[in-house]
């Protein structure tokens, strides 16, 4: 990859430092600096990381961190600290109104994910929520794109308005809004047309439609792969329409995304949702705290322990932990917890949210293959029960029978049982090293700073 | 004769005015910000000194020109700067789009990349790139110019995924008067190729133009599926694709050279394509990506139109950028 995270960098720095026995004035200097750099790669704004830098170097060269014993670890505390603040609370409540149907409008640049967001709002308002939206099609500019929302309603069975491309934008809202109480919406959302900002005719096309249905909430769907501009796309937006929230979508790709950071800091307007895949329910509630540990590159310990905590049955962990500890961990056990761990999503995204993950040796470029895993599924459901109890009975005709039965060969099977040996002598000592430490059962082995 | 000079009467002998007129109002905005910001500068610091050239850096930056390649760039500032002994700031203009020019040509001379089109024979122009960037539309406008030209096109509607994407193919088809290959939303994107290629051949087609779904780049799967479609083409066809274009949004800032790099790996891109141009977006992202890959552009998107996809042109491109400098220099 061609960016390091802040981290790195700044540890590369530091260690120049750490023979001296003292931070200067100089050693933050230089130290801001690489801090600015790791900004400016992140896309965060250059007036923004001007202040932030700013405030950094006071409190850097403050007491807090020259007296502290890793000046380091502790810069880059300051630095996520003053970014989380900086992105502001959670917010991602939407607004209702008291006269139903609460009206929320969608604009953007081309291309930013208008449609496929509209789709996930409207199934996270009925998922999460229990109402019932009306999607409506003002995207007449664009080839197909009615079609586009037409076939997401299709995939989601909900209604969507339209009047085809010969329709002014504003009429088609203005029909759908009286369809909508007619049939007893409660939600109206309006997809628009992708425009570019410095477009005044298309741009006087939304406040039209905006002084006309007086919308509750107007999202500015923003691509988090957004670069420097982000900030001239958001004032704009803003200025002409007065946004109520942000959505930042494509998250779910590997851009650090400083693009969050300069919109909050320039409009002020926080960041409600997040699209974190291509499928209709990956539309997620937004996180300061997690976003500023994703532009410093510290990878995403708080998503991977809330993405555990939902898919993972208590029950069955602590029936598990106990197996762990007394090592009669068998491999239905191993069965079940790939199912688990397979539920909570595709394996290098949950690597990619451990810190310090892609320098450890070997993990490094790894991709995993979800085959493989298809493999161990397929080797260990080729045993017999009591195989899968007891792997000690296990013999060559044994063997080649599990092979046989599994599409895999001989040495594939004696690699799965040799790693699962192993992986039961690492759980006895993870356990025997836990000892003592009663009632906390999950303790991360890496602390992030 | 000034660098400036040399550029314009360039264009000029080349009779290129009509091209650099549409560089000239489609980059209005960019070259608003981006010139009007070097001039600034220029007119704020008298002499060249650690201060300028650390506001110059800022500058370049906001382009989204990259750190790395403006590190480079600044580097090589100075060292011209003390070689030629250059203390008025004037004369650091110069020298600023002169090396912005250098790192744009690259290696290959001032030729102007053009699409690799056989004289004779089916020729298969693959176009990837992440989800919403433009491909579609570009293929759209592509085949549109390439009709115009003379040329028997066709496309093949390999973004199964996409909601409507097959749809917004054909109405470009419909546009453009060109046959459209599908299949059922869903369907393999390998077959899809595989059919329009067949049929390509069979109706004696110039240019085949393959769409493909956007993804995202750090997704393997997908990727994985890209690099199949590529295989089949190459497989029906010896040396083809003839080219993989990679279509970037100019409002990407550094994860474009992720997406380069990875896209590269992938499917051997042979060329970019910048689309949404006509913003504000400076795509600066141009340099970073020439000067860290050397993949040429070879069109940039400077309006909605068919024809405001524009063959790329560095000397156009810079023209745009530095119009107002160039003009005011003229008149000096």
């Amino acid at each position: 990859m061609a960016f390091e995270g802040l981290a790195d960098r700044l540890q590369n720095t530091i260690k120049k430092i750490t023979g001296k026995g003292k931070v200067s004035e100089q050693d933050v200097k230089e130290m801001t600096r690489e801090i600015r750099l790791a900004l400016l790669e992140a896309d965060v704004n250059f007036k923004v990381v001007k202040d932030l830098i700013k405030r950094i170097k006071e409190r850097a060269v403050g007491q807090e961190v020259m007296e502290s014993l890793t000046p380091g670890q502790q810069v880059i505390k300051v630095v996520k600290e003053e970014l989380t603040e900086l992105m502001g609370g959670e917010q991602s409540k939407i607004a209702v109104s008291d006269k139903p149907p609460t009206v929320i409008m969608m604009v953007g640049l081309q291309g930013a994910g208008k449609t496929t967001t509209t789709g996930k709002l409207a199934n996270l308002l009925r998922k999460k929520y229990n109402r019932s939206p009306l999607l409506v099609a003002c995207d007449v500019y664009r080839p197909a794109a009615i079609k586009q929302l037409e076939t997401l309603g299709g995939q989601l069975s909900m209604p969507v308005f339209s009047m085809g491309t010969e329709a002014n934008p504003v009429d088609i809202a203005k029909k759908a809004i009286e369809k909508a109480k007619e049939d007893h919406h409660d939600y109206v959302l309006i997809d628009t047309a992708g425009r570019l900002h410095v477009d005044s005719d298309l741009m006087q096309e939304l406040t039209d439609i905006k002084e006309l249905v007086n919308p509750d909430e107007i999202f500015l769907v923003v691509d988090a792969m957004t670069g420097q501009d982000a900030v001239n796309v958001a004032e704009s937006f803003n200025e002409q329409l007065d946004v109520t929230g942000v959505v930042l979508t494509k998250l779910d790709g590997d851009t650090r995304g400083g693009a969050a950071l300069s919109i909050k800091a320039v409009t002020g307007k926080s960041i409600k949702f997040a699209g974190m895949g291509e499928k209709l329910d990956q539309l997620e509630a937004f996180h300061p705290e997690r976003m500023a540990s994703r532009i410093l590159g510290m990878g995403d310990v708080l998503t991977l322990i809330e993405k555990a905590q939902a898919n993972v049955d208590e029950k069955q962990a602590k029936e598990l932990q106990e197996k762990m500890r007394t090592a009669t961990f068998t491999f239905d056990d191993f069965l079940d917890q790939m199912s688990q761990v397979k539920k909570m999503g595709p394996l290098d995204d949950l690597l990619a949210m451990i810190p310090g993950a892609n320098k450890m040796k070997g993990l490094k470029n790894v991709q995993f293959d979800e085959k493989q895993l298809a493999h161990v599924e397929a080797i260990i459901q080729s045993m017999t029960k009591k195989e899968r109890q007891d792997p000690s009975i296990m013999n060559a005709s044994r063997k080649k029978r599990i092979a046989k039965g599994s599409g895999t060969n001989v040495s594939q099977v004696n690699r799965l049982l040799k790693q699962f040996e192993e992986m039961k002598k690492m759980m006895k000592q993870m356990t025997n090293m836990q000892k003592g430490k009663k009632g906390k059962g999950f303790k991360m082995p890496f602390n992030p700073f | 004769m000034s660098f400036f000079q040399k550029l314009k009467s360039k264009f000029k002998q080349e009779n290129q005015e009509e091209v650099s007129t549409k560089y000239k109002k489609g980059m209005e905005k960019t070259r608003k910000s981006f010139s009007g910001r070097i001039n600034d500068l220029i007119a704020r610091y008298r002499k060249v000194d650690e201060d300028f050239f650390e506001e110059l850096e800022e500058v370049l930056i906001t382009a989204d020109v990259g750190v790395n390649t403006v590190m480079d760039l600044i580097d090589e500032l100075r060292f011209e700067v003390q070689r030629r002994n250059i203390k008025d700031t004037m004369e650091v203009k110069e020298v600023i789009s002169e090396k912005l020019v250098e790192i744009y040509y690259g290696d290959d001379n001032e030729e102007i990349e053009a699409l690799n089109i056989q004289s004779s024979g089916l020729s298969v122009v693959l176009v990837v790139g992440v989800n919403g960037v433009g491909k579609t539309t570009s293929i759209g406008k592509l085949a549109h110019q390439l009709k115009a030209e003379g040329k028997t096109v066709m496309l093949a509607a390999g973004d199964t995924f996409r909601a409507g994407a097959i749809e917004q193919l054909e109405i470009w088809g419909e546009r453009a008067g060109v046959e459209v290959i599908k299949q059922n939303e869903g369907s393999d994107p390998a077959a899809v190729i595989f059919d329009a290629i067949k049929a390509a051949k069979s109706r004696n087609v110039d240019v085949l133009l393959c769409d493909t779904a956007g993804r995202l780049q750090n997704k393997v799967n997908l990727m994985n599926e890209l690099a199949k479609v590529k295989r089949v083409i190459e497989r029906e066809i010896p040396g083809a694709p003839h080219e993989v274009l990679l279509v970037l949004d100019a409002t990407t800032g550094q994860n474009a050279l992720n997406q380069a790099k990875t896209f590269s790996e992938a499917t051997d891109v042979t060329g970019i394509v910048l689309t949404k141009l006509d913003g504000t977006a400076k795509g600066g992202i141009v340099l970073a990506i020439r000067n860290e890959m050397n993949i040429p552009v070879k069109f940039v998107g400077l309006g909605e139109k068919a024809e405001d996809l524009q063959k790329f042109d560095a000397n156009a491109f810079v023209y745009g950028l530095f119009a107002d400098m160039l003009e005011e220099q003229a008149e000096s």
